[in-house]
């Protein structure tokens, strides 16, 4: 009976704390995309070999394409165990809107995966000798960058949900549609590295995340609709 | 005016329609490649720098311009699809990613195939070029999304979605990537451009572009009828064409 | 003969730039050849089957 007097904003508060704690049970969903985190970035150290002024070059670079790669993993799974357990349906029939399900779910995907990268990222950044300087910009553009990956995801996630081989697909729609982000971030974390102002690239980066979190909710609402219609 | 253009942009008139469309189109673009090149290769003067090498113009950039275009094209058509649901244009954006691609794969080859004379390697990660290939891959993840969706309304309705995503990202990604490139701009490259282009080769280069407009009006047109009749494979104007075709 | 010749030589790149006209030709009319092939296999593999299912009648 409470359900039907709920406003928009307990619905979103439910759904994303329904997701959270979905998420919180399943650990390995929650530590798997930390732990590949951590290992491309190795990768990438043992390939290029442990100088510090190589490192140090391609410290943004590396940390960020890793960062992009595990919050890619981490998309096939927003829409997919909904879709199993017919939970999706039922959003989709609810009487709420179901950009505010929407939302919540892109919440609680980025709070799931993309916070603890960034956190991860700290001590990355330290690891492949990125200067002191650098360290803060490089949260900044995770934090700025890391939600345009949720919602961008999120609608791609939506058209791929339940294919065969939507992992591969996800991927390969998704990675071009990165690249801005990728371009911004690599060059704040450099331009900071080497002393330069920042804060235009940083702007690029906000609007970018404006356009992306007004446009994408959107955009996967009908992506939803499309595929389960 | 609406049930004019409903009975017109029925599947089964426009497959009736288009076969008369196309071999005029195709004529066209015929008179118009034979004009473009013999102005391209035979009638503009060598270039001053790069001598007859840079000939290859007359293919890479038609190829470029057209790339973008059709993309843009698929994307409308699409979202025509999606909003008014006219079947047609759902046809009509699905016709359209091969021959984007075609035209994005050819511009990156010629491109290469320029720029091994004029700098010396068969890659450089210019602006244009390191577009194209973001543009080619975004043709062939629409294709990929296409085939991976069994049902071809919802694949045309998804797709839609998808090309119309990729219109947002197109200018962010193409400005993100020529200040990316003017960032790590190393030694001065010639661009690949015939520099200060004279009338005379430019006079090619529109009509080339011409008939690579019209060679795509064509080939679009011919795709979509294929494509109808995946569409409508069940329908009775179809099994009607069948029993004519039976004789 | 010789105009001909030097018009086939392109100065000293002969190579890229028929590689480059070469390769667009096959490309474009590729793309006319193909639809037109699957078109007919449609119509062969519909007439067919049709033509099994007023055999079974």
């Amino acid at each position: 009976m409470q359900m039907f007097h709920n406003s928009t904003s307990t619905v979103l508060i439910a759904v994303l704390k329904r997701d959270l704690v979905i998420g919180l049970r399943h650990r390995s969903e929650l530590f798997n995309p930390l732990v590949f985190f951590f290992i491309v970035v190795t990768m990438f150290v043992l390939a290029l070999g442990p100088y510090e002024t190589t490192l140090r070059q391609v410290a943004p670079a590396v940390i960020w394409v890793a960062a992009l790669l595990a919050s890619t993993l981490s998309l096939d799974m927003m829409f997919h165990s909904d879709l199993d357990d017919g939970s999706l349906e039922q959003f989709l029939l609810s009487p709420h809107p179901l950009i505010i399900i929407v939302v919540a779910k892109i919440l609680a995907h980025w709070l799931l995966t993309a916070a603890p990268l960034i956190v991860a990222a700290l001590f990355l950044g330290l690891m492949v000798y990125l200067p002191q300087t650098a360290i803060m910009p490089l949260l900044l553009t995770l934090l700025l960058g890391t939600p345009v990956l949720s919602l961008v995801g999120a609608v791609l996630a939506a058209l791929t949900v339940g294919l065969r081989g939507s992992g591969i697909l996800l991927t390969l729609l998704i990675l071009p549609l990165y690249i801005p982000v990728l371009i911004f971030s690599v060059a704040t974390v450099d331009n900071a590295a080497k002393g330069l102002a920042i804060t235009g690239e940083l702007y690029f980066l906000g609007a970018i995340l404006v356009l992306a979190a007004t446009l994408a909710p959107l955009a996967t609402t009908s992506s939803l609709r499309i595929r389960l219609g | 005016m609406f049930e004019y253009f409903y009975k017109y942009g029925s599947p089964r008139h426009f497959y009736d329609l288009s076969k008369m469309f196309v071999p005029w189109l195709g004529g066209i673009c015929l008179i118009l490649l034979i004009a473009g090149l013999t102005g391209g290769l035979v009638l503009a003067p060598p270039d001053y720098q790069q001598g007859e090498g840079f000939r290859i113009i007359y293919v890479h950039v038609p190829s470029a311009w057209m790339s973008l275009f059709i993309y843009m094209v698929m994307a409308t058509a699409g979202a025509t699809g999606l909003i008014w649901k006219v079947k047609v244009a759902d046809a009509l954006a699905r016709a359209s990613a091969p021959l984007g691609a075609s035209f994005t794969f050819l511009a990156l080859v010629t491109g290469s195939l320029w720029g091994k004379p004029m700098w010396g390697t068969w890659w450089v990660w210019d602006a244009r070029l390191t577009s194209e290939l973001i543009l080619l891959f975004l043709y062939l993840g629409y294709m990929a999304l296409q085939t991976a969706i069994d049902d071809r309304r919802t694949a045309a309705r998804a797709g839609a979605i998808l090309a119309l995503v990729g219109v947002v990202n197109i200018p962010i990604i193409h400005y993100s990537v020529e200040w990316w490139h003017t960032l790590h701009q190393g030694p001065t490259i010639t661009k690949l451009d015939a520099p200060s282009i004279h009338i005379s080769m430019l006079v090619p280069l529109l009509i080339m572009a011409l008939a690579f407009m019209f060679y795509y009006a064509a080939v679009v047109l011919l795709r979509a009828r294929y494509e109808i009749l995946e569409n409508e494979r069940n329908s009775a104007w179809v099994c009607e064409l069948i029993e004519q075709r039976r004789g | 003969m010789s105009s001909l010749q030097s018009f086939l030589h392109m100065g000293g790149y002969a190579f890229y730039v028929w590689s480059a006209y070469g390769l667009s030709f096959i490309v474009l009319v590729l793309n006319v050849v193909l639809p037109l092939k699957r078109e007919q296999q449609f119509f062969r593999a519909l007439i067919k089957r049709k033509e099994r299912v007023s055999k079974n009648k």
